[in-house]
């Protein structure tokens, strides 16, 4: 993975000082609440409802076990002892004290992490791939370009006071693994007529309370010219994006009211003026971010593991756990483990301290050190041996990740919810748990085979549950709160945006509420069809129908 | 008289920001006038030199295109410091019309942004008059370099990052 240099730490360096002094005129009367507010928010330090929240960056969700190490040190010494893996890649703090965060900063400084950016209008943390560098799929691996726009979106200082936050993922396969088309910048690796690597860059997509699935703005731009691009993206949204209604400020209102024509003609005008110039990436400077990125030093096996397939042939519990929670790797001999954040009883995403000193013990022994964050909240280690995964598997059921249930329904997407977020109208977390109960035969899981579920506490989306197979959102009825279901959301090259089925349920309803929608698929199914393909060519009727008209 | 940070110095403000008025009542001494009074009046004003126009977060610097190797001072008006737009305005008129006279940075302007608004091509700024501008003026230095190509600094870093800095030797893959 990426490690800094004299220049990357000495900014993070400074930028703990800056922030160190800041919290120290704010407490100290000389700033007002609102000059501090984005101040702290760009150190990713929110005011949450019971205490303040820090969001700590994992760039492009990569992790070494020291730094890992690390967020479980925070977890225990200024938190209560968990942490929460986000749908941005990023983990959450839920209880630290403003005084200690300077601090906080500074050790996280120390093994190269920071929580820069993480909230404010500002450019966010880059996403991608959870599998980068790892899927055979590959057109050009994303990281070295991830690494390249988090440097260039690090205090970049013509854009730190946007209209409102701006979100940008990255992809290298033509699978989408990182939502590209729902953020406010999507690139995509693809290939021209002459077999040239280059992007296709989307813009204006996003959740909230405007779902838009992004436009393409550009069918193919030089790779070198991509910070050049985005800079003429940025420079038109500061400039003409609304300032004056919060909810109408994001870059995809912006692109609908003018068109993705007229935004097209402004951005490609000022790129023109700049393109070629300084801010143009010379290959020199990719291959030097991508030498960080190579691949670890693989031991040589010709095909599969034999005792791996033996113990795959009478171990029926490793192998369904090998079914959901191991990927392919693109290097014989080797595979993919999923850690399921999703055990019943645990809020998605949540890990203790104790836990995550766990994972890094196993990330040494089992993936050289390093792990992932994917943006369903799990834990990824890329690099595991076929041959090791039998003891794997016996470690992580240990430590309760080894949940087999990974892209199954029980696998859900939640965001923190009323539970701890201060906007939230609805809690999340307890709607995951009901239905994870009753959803808790595994055989009839398996049987269901892949359907997210995707639940956010208010229309701010964070556990996107537009792109949900299953979605549910939190809604406010005259105080009390209800939930609204859409089915038919979907992430990922077919991405799709959910219909609702009618009007919102109470919470204890809504474990009946799935189970019917999950009846009329399992009942009308054709062979081999998931969830989102029946959901398509049934349309959204005939679930509807069930579920209200069993409802009363 | 008012205090101004201008070329990293606290200095006496010798210009008066004239918020709205009309030809007539501007004063004799140097004077900032809103772009508006600019377009109406250009002719007029031409002969002055001590005359600088200000913009608001939506004027379009392309107004001033024919007047940038003339005028001697341009500011860009921040009504509230979280609002970014004069940013952008600064570096076009920097990088795009190449207006090389002062660039001032007035309105909600406080230590905290300092560092970012010189990168983009400020050097004067005009401290909120609540607040010191001797104590805002270490605003200036609160990072000693940026990943960025900027007005300051027109090379990005990986166009500086001498080859003895990096950790690893550069190897295609
Ligand atoms: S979706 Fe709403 S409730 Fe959930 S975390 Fe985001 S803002 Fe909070």
């Amino acid at each position: 993975m990426y490690r800094y240099d004299r220049h990357d730490q000495r900014f993070i360096d400074e930028r703990v000082a800056q922030f160190r002094d800041q919290t120290r005129r704010f407490l100290a009367g000389e700033l007002t609440e609102d000059e501090f507010r984005p101040l702290r928010l760009q150190n990713g330090l929110y005011i949450q409802k019971y205490a303040p929240m820090l969001r700590i960056a994992i760039p492009y969700g990569l992790l070494s076990s020291a730094q890992l190490r690390t967020l479980a040190h925070i977890g225990r010494k200024y938190d209560r002892g968990y942490g929460h893996f986000t749908t941005r890649q990023n983990i959450q703090f839920n209880w630290p004290r403003l005084e200690d965060v300077p601090d906080i900063l500074a050790e996280l400084a120390r093994v190269q992490m920071h929580a820069i950016q993480t909230s404010g209008n500002c450019v966010r943390n880059i996403t991608t791939d959870h599998f980068a560098g790892v899927a055979g799929d590959e057109i050009v691996d994303p990281r070295p370009y991830c690494e390249l726009l988090r440097q260039w979106s690090t205090f970049h200082p013509e854009f730190a006071y946007l209209p409102r936050k701006f979100k940008i993922a990255v992809s290298g396969s033509p699978v989408d693994r990182a939502a590209t088309l729902v953020h406010d910048i999507g690139v995509h690796a693809v290939r021209d007529q002459d077999g040239e690597a280059g992007f296709r860059v989307l813009v204006g997509g996003g959740l909230g309370r405007t779902p838009i699935i992004g436009h393409v703005i550009r069918e193919f731009l030089p790779r070198a010219e991509i910070l050049n691009y985005l800079d003429a993206i940025m420079r038109v949204y500061n400039r003409f994006g609304r300032r004056d209604n919060k909810f109408k400020a994001r870059i995809k209102i912006l692109v609908k009211d003018m068109s993705i024509d007229v935004f097209r003609d402004h951005v490609e005008a000022d790129w023109e003026r700049i393109r070629g110039g300084p801010g143009a990436v010379p290959d020199e400077e990719v291959a030097r971010l991508a030498s960080f990125f190579d691949a670890p030093p693989y031991e040589r096996f010709d095909g599969e593991d034999a005792s791996f397939r033996a113990a795959l042939a009478d171990n029926r519990a490793f192998s369904n756990w090998v079914k959901r929670n191991v990927f392919p790797h693109k290097v014989p001999g080797y595979a993919v483990v999923t850690l399921s954040l999703k055990k019943t009883g645990v809020p998605p995403g949540d890990a203790t301290s104790d836990q995550m000193d766990a994972v890094a013990d196993l990330a040494d022994a089992y993936s050289f050190g390093e792990l992932r964050v994917s943006h369903e909240q799990n834990l990824i280690f890329t690099d595991v041996k076929q041959a090791a995964l039998l003891a794997l598997w016996g470690e992580l059921k240990a430590l309760g990740f080894a949940t087999p249930n990974i892209g199954l329904l029980t696998d859900i997407i939640c965001c923190p919810g009323g539970d701890f977020c201060s906007l939230a109208n609805a809690k999340s977390i307890p709607i995951a748990e009901s239905i994870q109960r009753r959803f808790d035969d595994l055989d009839y899981l398996y049987d269901l085979g892949e359907i997210d579920l995707n639940i956010s506490g208010c229309m701010n989306a964070c556990g996107h549950h537009h792109v949900g197979n299953i979605g549910v959102l939190g809604v406010d009825k005259n105080g009390s709160e209800w939930y609204q279901v859409s089915i038919g959301g979907d992430q990922g090259e077919h991405a799709s945006l959910g219909k609702v089925i009618g009007r919102s349920f109470a919470a204890v309803d809504m474990p009946d509420v799935i189970e019917r929608l999950v009846d009329v698929y399992v009942e009308r199914r054709h062979e081999d069809e998931r969830f989102i393909d029946a959901v398509r060519r049934l349309g959204v009727e005939p679930f509807r129908e069930r579920v209200y008209a069993e409802a009363h | 008289m008012p205090k101004l940070i201008k070329d990293r110095a606290v200095v006496d403000d010798a210009w008066t920001l004239v918020r709205e008025g009309s030809i007539d009542e501007l004063p004799v001494t140097p004077v900032i006038i809103p772009l508006g009074l600019w377009q109406q009046h250009r002719d007029a004003l031409h002969e002055r030199r001590d005359v600088g126009v200000w913009l608001a977060p939506s004027d379009d610097p392309d107004a001033l295109a024919g007047d940038v190797s003339s005028l001697s001072l341009i500011a860009v008006d921040f009504p509230q410091f979280t609002d970014g737009r004069g940013y952008s305005t600064a570096r076009l008129l920097r990088e795009k019309y190449a207006f090389a006279g002062e660039l001032r940075a007035i309105g909600d302007i406080l230590r905290d942004q300092l560092y970012y608004l010189q990168e983009c091509g400020f050097n004067a700024f005009a401290v909120r008059s609540d607040r010191d501008a001797a104590q805002a003026l270490r605003g200036l230095d609160d990072f000693s370099d940026n990943y960025q190509a900027t007005v300051a600094r027109p090379l990005p870093l990986f166009r500086r990052r001498p080859e003895a800095d990096r950790d690893v030797a550069t190897q295609s893959s």
